[in-house]
């Protein structure tokens, strides 16, 4: 009799624990989906395409996060580690190389353009929305992989997706080539070949001193 | 109740990344709407490979290919971008009018 109120006090705590740790991440889900859809529109709607750049990073971190929601830690970093390192950088670059502050011509009536797209972008949002509230999903109930995700997938990857994933080698391989070809300049401008006669540092000459020079000051 | 959410942003990233790559003039804001819609797809593959598949992980693994041609198809867009730069001195989709008749 004394232990029930003990093991009933203790499911409390657990059921409040549990009920904690579902707070925190439906919180965290909350902050993140905020980050990122906030961070989205700026990339659309931002006019300086600079900010786009850095703001498209901080999308790609949340969506980094939401990955972490969702127990697999390997995309997650995959997603920073190609993202943000590679893709992100790349546009950055590319908006560096193509810097050209040029004021596009404006065009009679493009606010109709752009308020039909917005209205059709919404119109494919609350299709889809009331077709994920609507549809029964089997959610499973089998314990997530976890931490041996990196595990399984290296399974998946030499086993039955080894054709895909060396397929995506070769892409990559043939994407490496094609931007290098695309990219390259068509001529190069015939460099002056500057002879120098000898080469010389850039630096002003030092006063020389004697060896056992004393300045008698 | 939680697969619904992340299904839900992901169906609004995805509706931004569409009226990005309808009504940017800026090609490299274009190949940028691109990543977005990419990365909405992402997200509902690894929903899904949560909460229906946690077994046997295959939309993490669906996700990493995506990723890795995400990746070389951002390399590739911006060489065609760099070369149009070249040729025609202008970054405005507008007057991009190569493939027109």
């Amino acid at each position: 009799m004394l232990l029930l109120p003990l093991s009933a006090s203790a499911n409390v705590a657990l059921v409040a624990s549990l009920n904690l740790a579902e707070g925190v991440q439906l919180v965290s889900l909350i902050l993140l989906g905020l980050i990122m859809v906030a961070s989205a529109l700026g990339v659309v709607l931002l006019s300086n395409i600079v900010y786009s750049a850095f703001l498209l990073g901080l999308t790609f971190i949340s969506i980094s996060g939401l990955y972490i929601l969702l127990n697999a830690g390997f995309v997650a970093a995959a997603q920073i580690l190609v993202y943000v390192g590679a893709v992100n950088v790349l546009i950055l670059f590319g908006i560096m190389l193509v810097n050209k502050q040029e004021e596009f011509s404006v065009i009679k009536n493009a606010w109709i353009g752009k308020a039909a797209t917005a209205a059709v972008c919404a119109g494919i949002f609350g299709l889809i929305s009331t077709m994920v509230l609507s549809h029964p999903w089997a959610i499973s109930t089998q314990t997530a992989a976890g931490d041996n995700a990196i595990e399984i997938i290296g399974q998946h990857f030499f086993s039955d997706y080894l054709l895909p994933f060396e397929l995506a080698s070769v892409l990559l391989l043939v994407a490496l080539i094609g931007a290098i070809v695309l990219a390259r300049r068509e001529f190069i401008p015939d460099a002056e070949v500057a002879q120098a006669t000898s080469l010389t540092l850039p630096e002003r000459p030092r006063e020389l001193v004697a060896a056992g020079a004393r300045d008698d000051r | 109740m939680q697969l619904e959410y992340f299904l839900l942003l992901a169906a609004a990233l995805f509706s931004i990344g569409i009226y990005g790559l309808v009504t940017s003039r800026n090609v490299i804001r274009v190949l940028m709407s691109i990543e977005l819609m990419l990365n909405a797809v992402n997200i509902n593959l690894m929903a899904f490979s949560n909460y229906l598949d946690p077994a046997q992980i295959k939309g993490q693994v669906f996700a990493v290919f995506v990723i890795t041609i995400a990746a070389a198809e951002a390399a590739v867009g911006l060489a065609i971008v760099l070369s149009i730069y070249r040729n025609r001195d202008t970054v405005d989709m507008e007057q991009f009018n190569l493939l027109k008749w």
